[in-house]
């Protein structure tokens, strides 16, 4: 299979061959017989790779499934999606993950790589089996407790140094739970007018110091979730200057969004569309972020896609599930927010969006560059497109986005996983 | 008038003026002895209670009533809504009854919000979680304007736990917007962090603010956060940030003492002071009736004679 006029990382117009799962040969005017497709100048990227997916199977088959949210994934660029282990039952033994693993490579639209849990039942008071499903069929290397923090300072230092045995990762979800107790959104001007509890940034920051000096003691690999305020950067940041091994992530949303919405918005004041974990910030932690996935204090942009039946979102905001999903609309945030305003380059693109989030999810197929010999996962992207988002359109089960309306850069026309396309002309192959 | 009464903010100053003029208005129809008005007639009324409160509760019903408004008490206790039922359903059930108006306590901040989205007829806010309750604030300026007259640059003083407070933050907004300087004494555990972006003043040292004080509402201390480490205890709480005898005779000799209710007595405020001819307690009552009538009356009625 060849493919036509596209441009790699944003660069001149080559051709694509694709042969046997593979990137055969790359470069202008390729010939040959077979099928063809025509790129029409689309930007070549590396299949993205998701570090934050939560797919809700088993358990939560209402709100997405592991074929509907790796759909999702591949509508949005996405081959390979690292799925959470906060299901039902928790993804806290081998058996679990291998099931997650199984639907993956039966169902799955791209591949899907399982988290496993840090502690059993994500209660933060004993080890799982770590060991165990590093060594099962799913090869699990990142280990998070994703939804709620493994706030006991002895458990993640142990945690830290046990993964080191099978080259793990721990992923924290760094919130600790006795500042946060009942909190709603962001503690700061917003919170105070409307007579919500807060969520104070230092809930985020004290545990990221902390585990960033733990990760250091012990040695070990430290991946920090979901970043969300101006204080992490400057933590994370001190963290890498002393050359130790702490990668970090920020979501698309936590890019574009800031906790102001919550009071006014085009969907109403204390609308739940905006009621997410961690809470959105305030404008000055946008920038703050922005600048910090622009100079790789911040590693990875994941997603965090959490999606939601309508009911968990249509009701008072205190009663409402948290969470937004967000792989259909990845790409087009991260270029509004960092490609447009000139942060970020495609090849910068490429590597906060997928060489990054597979070297530390340890993802070897996926995550590579586009040339002669690596795995064909590529992603075709259009970014002249403009068209209001349309959640109708998406492949997700969930409805829950917050950019309904808005209008986004940019359109994924076609994503191939080991040369076979599972998007094309945008729509599901 | 808007269409809704959720916020202090909503109002101009033109509009709650409106409002505490036609209050005064439907007060001299209270002092005659039919004290029932024809205006709401055919009209339904719901109280959407999904917190205890029969204080509140009988005022806004005593209100539509003599307004000839029809009533309905839906109480959250033994309705659909302990068996599960959603706000959106239960706005959903109100909105196919007719409600012309929607009287909602809440105890989850926003609601009021989320339920004036999914009815069509006019949405009065009751107390919601720590948000707002614009009637109580309405009849404070109300009860003090009877007391000390036009509000401009009157100085008030809002004592207690303003971090929690629907009705502090209901009364901030609404002073400020009726030309009052307010400040706020508070143990700083009980202030909001981002206070300093209010439109008041705020102080940590109540002796030092009686003197300068027209009137000094005293915030009601919930029971929940004398366990929760936001002060050491209720005696040191009391000696602090509590009206007792002494502290009443700092203040300036017209100055009046207000309380939103419930009181507890001997916490945050003594027993002679709250019994004193100085205290409005009782008539913020009274008047509690008066301004729900005119509230209710603007929003349903159309415009005023």
């Amino acid at each position: 299979m060849i493919i036509r006029d596209v441009r790699v990382l944003g660069g001149e117009p080559v051709d694509l061959r694709l042969h046997d799962g593979v990137i055969a040969e790359v470069g202008p005017g390729l010939k040959g017989a077979g099928e063809e497709i025509d790129g029409g100048g689309a930007i070549a990227l590396p299949g993205l790779v998701d570090l934050h997916t939560h797919l809700r199977e088993p358990g939560r088959e209402d709100a997405e499934t592991v074929e509907t949210g790796t759909q999702s994934a591949a509508r949005g660029g996405y081959t390979a999606v690292h799925a959470m282990a906060n299901t039902s039952p928790v993804a806290d033994t081998a058996g679990v993950v291998e099931q997650v693993w199984r639907l993956g490579r039966e169902f799955g639209h791209c591949d899907v790589q399982p988290v496993g849990a840090v502690t059993v039942g994500l209660e933060g008071r004993q080890l799982a089996e770590l060991g165990a499903m590093a060594d099962s069929a799913a090869r699990v290397r990142v280990f998070s407790d994703d939804g709620k923090c493994v706030s006991d300072a002895v458990l993640m230092r142990r945690a830290l140094e046990y993964v080191k045995a099978f080259d793990g990762v721990v992923a924290q979800h760094a919130q600790e739970p006795r500042l946060t107790e009942g909190a709603q959104m962001n503690e700061g001007v917003v919170s105070g007018r409307l007579g919500l509890t807060g969520w104070p940034a230092v809930a985020e920051e004290a545990i990221i110091a902390r585990d960033c000096l733990l990760a250091a003691h012990v040695g070990s690999r430290l991946h920090v979730c979901h970043v969300s305020t101006a204080g992490s950067v400057e933590i994370l940041r001190w963290a890498k200057s002393k050359g130790w091994n702490v990668t970090a992530e920020v979501t698309p949303h936590h890019l574009l969004l800031t906790d102001d919405l919550v009071e006014e918005s085009p969907v109403g004041a204390y609308n739940p569309i905006y009621k997410v974990n961690p809470p959105l910030r305030t404008r000055a932690d946008v920038e703050a972020l922005r600048a910090a996935l622009a100079d790789g204090t911040i590693d990875v942009v994941a997603t965090d896609h959490a999606p939601h039946p309508v009911e968990d979102k249509e009701s008072e905001w205190s009663a409402a599930a948290m969470g937004m999903i967000g792989l259909e609309t990845a790409l087009g945030v991260v270029q509004g927010a960092m490609v447009d305003t000139g942060l970020l380059d495609w090849a910068g693109v490429a590597e906060r969006m997928s060489y990054a989030p597979a070297r530390i999810g340890r993802l070897a197929g996926h995550g590579n560059p586009i040339e002669a010999g690596a795995p064909a996962n590529l992603t075709l992207y259009d970014p002249s497109h403009r068209a209001p988002v349309d959640p109708s359109s998406f492949a997700s089960r969930s409805r829950n986005t917050p950019y309904r309306g808005m209008t986004l850069p940019g359109r994924v026309v076609a994503t191939f996983l080991r040369g076979k396309p599972t998007v094309l002309e945008g729509k599901l192959v | 008038m808007k269409r809704h009464l959720i916020s202090a903010a909503d109002l101009s100053r033109d509009e709650a003026l409106l409002i505490l003029d036609t209050a005064e208005e439907l007060a001299r129809v209270s002092e005659r002895s039919i004290k029932k008005l024809p205006t709401l007639r055919g009209r339904t009324v719901v109280n959407l209670f999904f917190e205890d409160s029969t204080r509140t509760r009988i005022s806004f019903e005593a209100a539509a009533k003599r307004l000839s408004a029809d009533v309905i008490n839906f109480s959250a206790k033994g309705s659909s809504v302990s068996k599960g039922e959603s706000l959106k359903d239960t706005a959903l059930t109100l909105e196919a009854m007719g409600a012309d108006a929607v009287v909602i306590r809440h105890s989850a901040s926003g609601a009021p919000h989320r339920l004036a989205t999914w009815v069509h007829g006019s949405v009065v806010n009751a107390g919601d979680g720590t948000h707002e309750h614009p009637t109580q604030a309405l009849l404070d300026a109300f009860s003090m304007r009877r007391r000390l007259g036009a509000l401009d640059g009157r100085k008030i003083t809002i004592v207690g736990d303003v971090l929690h407070s629907r009705v502090a933050r209901s009364n901030v907004l609404l002073l400020h917007t009726l030309g009052a300087e307010v400040t706020l004494v508070a143990p700083p555990t009980l202030l909001p962090v981002s206070v300093d972006t209010w439109p008041c003043a705020v102080s940590y040292d109540l002796d030092a603010v009686l003197p300068k004080s027209d009137a000094v509402m005293m915030l009601r201390v919930q029971k929940e956060r004398m366990n929760a480490a936001y002060f050491p205890s209720e005696r040191e709480y009391s000696r602090r940030y509590g009206l007792d005898r002494d502290r009443f005779a700092k203040m300036p000799d017209d100055a009046i003492v207000m309380h939103p209710g419930p009181m507890n007595r001997g916490m945050e405020i003594a027993a002679e002071v709250a019994d004193s001819p100085r205290s409005t307690i009782v008539e913020q009552v009274a008047n509690g009736v008066t301004i729900r009538m005119a509230v209710l009356y603007l929003l349903l009625g159309g415009d005023t004679a």
